[in-house]
């Protein structure tokens, strides 16, 4: 559905938020849903510090909803191709880049820019790009602006005392603009107590260079037929008055316009006095203030003497249109109701945990959405338990079949491996079966069983690199790194590992490509060349399968196979299935009513340093 | 901030770094200029620049603003003893230029250049590129004779080097063109490339690759500094002529400076029974505008604002340092101090206050004995919570004070306050 050009916001558009910004981003949803908006007005956030992605938790009413969070622009839009406006709130540094960046993906059409203090060559760059483009910039140096009911940029509308005490929940007649970000919520306030409400808000932001200017947005207002009047809170300095001077001498601006313009005291201050805004300075008479206010009431717009009657002036043309008939008396909307933070009443807690893998509230308790009865009854296996609770998704078969195949492979490996050896030392010590098992659990890691995640990482990258097998190897050795899910300490070229076997012919029998797979073999050929007990090992197998069984599957994007991999899940295999040797260790030793270990003398090296060494700088500090 | 003057010395020094490598060695400039200054004599610069003692110097004053022939404030074509006797009169003196007062204390020395031909050249930003403005006949009354001047438009995103400078060099001899070309690119780099928003030369010369700027006003724009600090090498942003900073205003700046949010503070007329705390650069304005319009423009004491959710430390530092300029002067009767603001749109009012309640208890005796009547008006969020714990303070200090909320127009707080001062309209 295409929106008429005048049209930037309304109750459809979605945004995406640039900077971690959960403050302004809960303002617009308290807003969204007072305003009784479908669905939230963020889409994504990004957060360019952050992790590579995440989720925000927020208020939607009283309910918390979590947001994606992402660390790239791109990755934003790409995800969330329906949101049209982007809330950059990039500091000063880098906010042009971001808007540059932003502007330049077809999706998006509004580009609001809050950082003040952007140098102003850079903003004129971005307005000459904003132009070329066809698309809008709101700011920079704003707090952005609103549609009552629609939407609204970030913090601007305020808190939520505001939006109730301005009607900013449901849309009034009245367009107004401004260059101050900060007289916003003022002036909308003002309007609703002297009108049916405002429109639209909008604040250009107080820059001498504002990339969108009054007269455009009072335009849009003009061909908006819900709007009916209009409001603008000028400033002395630049001569963006005068164009709105010009608009309304040609007739491009009808509608009654009541308008002000601030920093009429600038004439009694005894020399250059730069106010709050970076474009409030009179250069020459014309920019004066009071220059502005005589043109702008000559041209034809209502201008009242001074700031303290222009409320009562808009309530003037408000009532004269209304008797006119130009404004219908609208029927008073009740916003939805909502909890208020610092209202003991009906406070909110925020919540300390988030789990979105099971839920033990209800009736029945639920793995991923699922009712227990239902995995019951339905058959689940094992694997599709796993499936259910580490990937939140009931996956094919022939995946559920794999997981299962990873816990029955590695399931042991006889006592002398530290894993079972521990646990074995640990209950001939008397221990319980969580400390014992917990005891093997520990020796899990880089060393031993954990290089799952690893070798699935290594060998991606080096395959999606290109790498040929040889460069990759090279590249290992070079960098001083032994390749994850590589090498084995008994078994070799000439003692094959079935473990290994039985799980390549499972993925050549169950996998249509097998891409990993296959790199990592021809890997194998070229280690096996140099020393033949640099085979691929059990744990390099496993990651290595998961990742075509990833691909295979066609659920997962090279971002989320990626995150599979980062969080560990693979190595979690490797601790699921050894727990069961361990429990079978423990309960074995306790069977056999083992006595406690005791390591032989003649097993171990002793070799101590003399007396003399020891003692050597115990007296003086010095070297006898 | 905004485009902030810089001292005519600034100017030519930075383009005396720059001039070789922007012009690709067509120019030079050896910007012999010198800043004489309270703490730094003509006779120490003497010592480390020699051609102070050899050259006919131009002595002037420093100080953003214009005009110094008219107003008897320019030496030329003197001796180093001249000079010297010359400084020695006007330092420290206090001079009216226009209608601002104020004190001499910066003086640029350069070798006086005699010129069989003044030429002008200014850039000036707008929104969609920069004006070269070029005459060959310039000098003083350039203002006078606009229509010599000739205006070559650059676009934002056009490069230098593909503009048409015809028009203006078809008002240069046809042998000088092609210098003349060379030396606007280089100038027009530097303009650009250092982030200025305006730059004149007025008059200007050159001869054999070398520039000869007489005079040169600049802009540049202070928020560049991320991007510029280097090329700008320390660069100094001086207060406008008259308006040298009290300490307390450079307390506020350091505090600005300092600060994620915004803090300005202007002393107008400290002897003013008019004070204001103004949240917001909108609201600010507007509230001064109010207390002009009402007539009270000179008894206005201080224009600034407060905004952008500033801690209350940093509230607090603000206040206090309108407290101890409000009872610097005892009047008769009363003051009035308003702590106004519209509905902010993220500044915690409640913590804001609370800055300014710390500082009402460290004053509460004084302001009792100035007798100091405040206005409150102010919304936004948690302005409830903020406005209750001001009202509280008011009574448990026992101060004479008025709270007032978003229900009442902005500006009305001002009208109210300003019935206890007599005078105005």
């Amino acid at each position: 559905m295409t929106k008429p050009d005048y049209v930037l916001f309304d109750k459809d558009t979605t945004a995406i938020i640039f900077g971690n910004q959960q403050a302004a981003v809960q303002r617009m949803l308290h807003f969204d849903f007072l305003a009784g908006r479908e669905k939230p007005s963020v889409a994504a956030i990004v957060n360019p510090s952050g992790g590579r992605k995440g989720l925000m938790k927020v208020f939607y009413g009283k309910d918390e909803i979590l947001l994606p969070t992402y660390n790239k622009l791109r990755a934003a839009v790409k995800n969330h191709p329906d949101a049209d406006v982007v809330i950059n709130f990039a500091s000063f540094r880098s906010a042009y880049d971001v808007s540059v960046e932003a502007l330049n993906y077809p999706s998006i059409k509004t580009v609001a820019i809050i950082a003040e203090g952007i140098p102003e060559r850079q903003t004129r760059q971005l307005i000459v790009l904003r132009k070329k483009l066809g698309k809008w910039i709101i700011g920079p140096a704003t707090v952005g602006g609103f549609v009552a009911g629609g939407f609204k940029i970030g913090n601007a509308g305020g808190a939520l005392s505001n939006l109730l005490m301005s009607k900013l929940y449901r849309p009034g007649s009245v367009g107004f603009v401004s260059k101050s970000g900060g007289m916003l919520n003022e002036m909308a306030n003002m309007i609703a107590l002297n009108s049916d409400g405002v429109y639209e808000g909008i604040a250009i932001g107080g820059d001498k260079y504002p990339g969108s200017t009054l007269v455009e947005h009072l335009q849009r207002h003009e061909a908006n037929p819900e709007i009916k009047m209009m409001v603008v809170l000028g400033e002395v300095g630049g001569d963006d008055e005068y164009e709105i001077v010009d608009a309304i001498k040609d007739g491009r601006l009808k509608k009654p316009l009541v308008a002000w313009v601030t920093g009429t005291c600038a004439k009694v201050f005894p020399s250059e006095v730069q106010f709050g805004h970076a474009g409030a300075m009179a250069r020459g008479e014309a920019e004066t203030a009071d220059a502005k206010n005589a043109a702008l009431k000559e041209a034809g717009a209502y201008v009242p003497d001074s700031y303290n009657d222009f409320d009562k002036l808009i309530h003037t043309v408000y009532e004269d249109l209304k008797a006119k008939g130009i404004i219908e008396e609208k029927e008073e909307v009740t916003p939805r109701e909502i909890p208020v933070d610092y209202d003991p009443g009906t406070m909110r807690r925020t919540t300390n945990i988030i789990s979105t893998i099971s839920d033990d509230r209800g009736d029945e308790l639920l793995y991923a959405g699922i009712p227990i009865s239902e995995v019951i009854r339905d058959g689940y296996s094992v694997g599709d338990v796993i499936s259910l609770l580490w990937f939140k998704k009931r996956l094919p078969k022939y995946v559920t079949e794999f997981l299962e195949l990873t816990l029955m492979i590695t399931a042991d490996h006889g006592p002398c491996v530290s894993g079972a050896h521990n646990t074995i030392v640990t209950a001939m010590a008397g221990k319980d079966i969580t400390a014992s098992v917990a005891a093997g659990v520990l020796t899990i890691g880089p060393r031993f069983g954990g290089a799952i995640d690893g070798a699935a990482k290594y060998f991606k990258d080096a395959l999606e690199r290109g790498l040929t097998p040889r460069q990759f190897v090279d590249e290992m050795k070079a960098k001083n790194i032994n390749i994850p899910g590589i090498g084995h300490r008994v078994k070799s070229v000439h003692n094959p590992d079935m473990r290994v076997n039985l799980l390549e012919e499972w993925a050549f029998a169950n996998l249509p490509k097998h891409k990993l797979l296959d790199f990592a073999l021809e890997v194998e050929k070229v280690t096996t060349a140099k020393k033949n007990n640099l085979i691929l090992n059990v744990d390099g197998c496993i990651g290595i399968v998961f990742v075509d069984i990833m691909h295979a599957t066609g659920i997962y994007t090279e971002a989320e196979i990626e995150e599979i991999i980062d969080s560990g899940a693979l190595n979690g295999l490797f601790v699921l299935g050894r727990t069961i040797g361990m429990v079978g260790h423990f309960l074995d030793q306790k069977r056999l009513h083992s006595g406690l270990y005791r390591h032989p003398w003649d097993e171990v090296l002793y070799m101590l340093p003399s007396e003399t060494e020891v003692l050597e700088y115990f007296d003086t500090g010095k070297k006898r | 901030m905004a485009q902030r003057g810089i001292r005519e010395y600034d100017a030519k020094r930075i383009l005396a770094k720059h001039m070789r490598r922007l012009s690709k060695g067509t120019f030079k400039y050896r910007g012999r200029v010198a800043l004489v200054t309270p703490d730094m004599s003509i006779e120490a610069i003497a010592k480390r620049q020699h051609w102070v003692k050899t050259e006919k110097l131009t002595v002037k004053p420093d100080q953003l603003f214009g005009k110094r022939g008219k107003h008897g404030l320019l030496l030329v074509n003197a001796t180093y003893t001249e000079a010297k006797s010359w400084l020695d009169e006007k330092m420290n003196s206090t001079v009216e230029v226009g209608k601002v007062r104020g004190k001499l204390t910066h003086f640029l020395v350069q070798p006086y250049v005699e010129l069989d031909k003044e030429y002008y050249l200014a850039f000036a930003g707008h929104q969609e590129g920069d004006y070269i403005h070029f005459s060959a006949e310039g000098g003083v009354d350039i203002e006078a004779n606009w229509d010599l001047v000739t205006n070559v438009n650059v676009p934002i995103d056009a490069s230098i080097e593909d503009v048409d400078l015809t028009p203006i060099l078809d008002s240069v001899s046809n042998d000088d063109r092609a210098a003349f070309r060379d030396l606007i690119i280089a100038l027009f780099r530097f303009y650009r490339r250092l982030q200025f928003g305006f730059l004149e030369f007025n008059p200007f010369t050159h001869k054999n690759g070398e520039f000869f700027p007489v005079d040169a006003v600049a802009r540049l724009d202070d928020t560049a500094h991320f991007l510029c600090h280097e090329d700008w090498k320390d660069v100094e942003f001086p207060a406008p002529f008259g308006r040298e900073l009290r300490p307390e205003e450079q307390y506020i700046e350091d505090l600005d400076e300092k600060s994620g949010s915004s803090l300005k503070l202007t002393v107008l007329n400290p002897q003013g029974r008019v004070w204001t705390m103004v949240a917001g650069g909108g609201a600010s304005v507007i509230y001064a505008d109010t207390v002009v319009d009402l007539g009270f423009g000179d008894e206005l004491a201080t224009y600034g604002e407060y905004s952008g959710n500033p801690t209350t430390e940093e509230t607090y530092g603000y206040a206090k340092t309108l407290f101890d300029l409000m009872i610097r002067n005892k009047v008769e009767g009363c003051k009035v101090f308003i702590i106004g603001g519209g509905i902010a749109n993220f500044t915690d009012v409640a913590m804001t206050f609370d800055g300014i309640i710390q500082a009402l208890e460290d004053y509460a005796e004084q302001i009792k004995e100035h007798n100091i009547k405040i206005y409150v008006r102010r919304g936004g969020p948690n302005y409830k919570a903020g406005l209750a714990k001001i009202r509280e303070a008011g009574k448990r200090l026992d101060l004479d004070m008025e709270v007032h909320g978003p229900d009442m127009h902005m500006t009305k707080v001002v009208s109210i306050a300003l019935k206890n001062l007599e005078g105005g309209r």
